[in-house]
């Protein structure tokens, strides 16, 4: 064995996984101490809930528009086997509110956003951009990594309603033109079942994704090396990561809602 | 040696300084002082640690052992507010600019005028954005952004982007590299009345003698992590050393 082996405590791998969650860790931290001390840049703040937020809307419309219709698609013919078509608005309702809406935006933020500040900051890092802020005295973490951060733990429950209103409409039309219900019927039946613990545990969810999307993709992108290499990287490793974590949180979150629907 | 404009006083001056990453060291105990309104020159090969140098200077990078005193502070031993006010007063110019690419000329100009000094109007920042342009030569390209401009202009706006904080000191590392001749002269012009105007005192690092020749008072040769020769250009290249006159040589003759 080597002299360089021999100064691994565990495995090559296994050390750089350990400190690689050290470091995420001390960002984490690092993210808390920064976005309550000095000034908040606003402008800043504003510019990316509208990049993060506005900019996606076609593409949460659209999907969430799509999964609405699918879902109430597929469940059809369950539910006319045992003659109980007439459940499909609740059935649809409780799916996307609980589930659907809320994985729908984060999964594509993940993809979008993600990627988008993954590689944003990583190129911002191996062109000296970021250095350049440092010696000028300017707080680069303040700038670029609360503001995203904020700007996504905003907007991705902003875009989850808008993902929710829009799976309905997409729902509704499917069980309208199949069963010719009324819109005011739908919504009777859609909201029925909906409780307020759903909505809340919907909007904890979509806070939890939209910051771990933000704090992701810029501890991947403020971390970037190796050149362009290293923002293909910090790019990939945004979505792959916060889209595990997002699942992890998922099981958390409805394990934990559970325990408190009895 | 000093040029005739320098004080007693350096207000920099390394002692000593070690850096290496994991197996190799970079600078292998570096001596240096500059003294106020001199243009020093760090003449060596790619890869000898120059840009290193200056980094540890401003604080972005930590050297292994050895002291960098800067305006009477020791370097590695600020953090937070301190190191930015110390910050404020050294302009670094990069080599590739590191321009904000998502920002147009006047945003890259105003962004660290806005964020260091208080209470400005916008007619005192219009007014401060303007006369820097002016003394780059590059009023015109104001609203341009950086994918706009050639590689000699980003520089330039590089320059400006420090000078608008009215720095004592300036570093500029590798200020000609990757640009044509004509480019390179007028960058070397700029470094100059950079000095006359604003009365700085600079750490110029390159590889170009030419560059070395028409800006430096003083030329400091890096090799191995060390510098081998410190003296006016026509000192360091009246050296028998044979790693001097070849690097001589490489430039001209080639």
């Amino acid at each position: 064995m080597s002299a360089k082996q021999k100064e691994h405590v565990f495995t090559k791998n296994l050390d750089h996984a350990l400190l690689s969650v050290y470091n995420g860790y001390k960002f984490f931290i690092r993210f808390f101490v920064e976005a309550f001390r000095g000034r908040m840049e606003f402008q800043e703040l504003v510019k990316q809930c509208y990049a993060i937020g506005y900019k996606s809307l076609l593409l949460i419309g659209l999907t969430g528009f799509i999964t609405g219709m699918v879902f109430t698609k597929q469940s059809r013919p369950s539910l006319a086997e045992f003659g109980a078509t007439s459940w499909l608005p609740s059935l649809v309702s409780i799916a996307i509110v609980r589930a659907l809406a809320a994985l729908v935006t984060a999964l594509i933020s993940a993809g979008k956003v993600g990627s988008s500040i993954g590689a944003e900051l990583g190129s911002m890092r191996v062109t000296e951009q970021i250095d350049a802020m440092e010696v000028s005295a300017i707080n680069p973490f303040k700038f670029l990594v609360v503001t995203r951060v904020l700007a996504s733990t905003i907007t991705i429950p902003l875009l989850m309603f808008y993902c929710t209103l829009v799976g309905l409409t997409g729902a509704f039309l499917n069980i309208y033109v199949n069963e010719g219900t009324s819109a005011t019927t739908f919504i009777e039946k859609a909201f029925e079942q909906i409780t307020f613990l759903d909505l809340g545990t919907s909007v904890v969810k979509a806070i939890a994704y939209g910051f771990t999307i933000g704090i992701v993709g810029c501890y991947q992108g403020y971390n970037a090396t190796k050149g362009t290499e290293g923002v293909g990287k910090a790019a990939n490793s945004s979505v792959v990561i916060s889209m595990f974590l997002i699942f992890i949180e998922e099981v958390i979150i409805v394990q934990i809602s559970n325990y408190f629907r009895g | 040696m000093k040029n005739d404009t320098a004080q007693e006083d350096p207000i920099i001056s390394i002692r000593d300084v070690y850096k290496s990453f994991g197996d190799l060291h970079v600078l292998n105990g570096v001596d240096l002082d500059v003294y106020r309104g001199e243009n020093v020159v760090v003449l060596g090969r790619s890869g000898t640690g120059k840009s290193v140098l200056i980094k540890i200077i401003i604080g972005l990078l930590q050297q292994d052992k050895g002291s960098v005193n800067v305006l009477g502070q020791e370097v590695s031993g600020l953090w937070g507010p301190a190191l930015n006010a110390l910050r404020r007063k050294i302009g670094f110019s990069f080599q590739n600019s590191a321009l904000y690419d998502s920002m147009t000329v006047r945003e890259n100009l105003e962004f660290p005028l806005v964020r260091n000094v208080e209470n400005l109007t916008r007619a005192e920042i219009n007014e401060q954005v303007e006369s820097v342009l002016e003394s780059v030569g590059l009023s015109q390209t104001i609203n341009q952004v950086p994918s706009q401009l050639s590689g000699g202009q980003r520089k330039r706006i590089g320059i400006a982007r420090t000078l608008i904080l009215k720095p004592e000191i300036m570093l500029y590392d590798e200020p000609t590299a990757g640009l044509d001749p004509i480019t390179c002269i007028e960058i070397n012009e700029l470094i100059n009345e950079v000095k006359e105007k604003y009365q700085t005192t600079a750490i110029i690092i390159t590889h170009d003698l030419t560059c070395a020749r028409e800006t430096g008072d003083r030329i400091a040769m890096l090799l191995d992590g060390q510098f081998l020769k410190t003296g006016t250009f026509d000192e360091v290249f009246a050296s028998d050393e044979e790693r001097v006159k070849s690097f001589y040589d490489y430039n001209f003759i080639q």
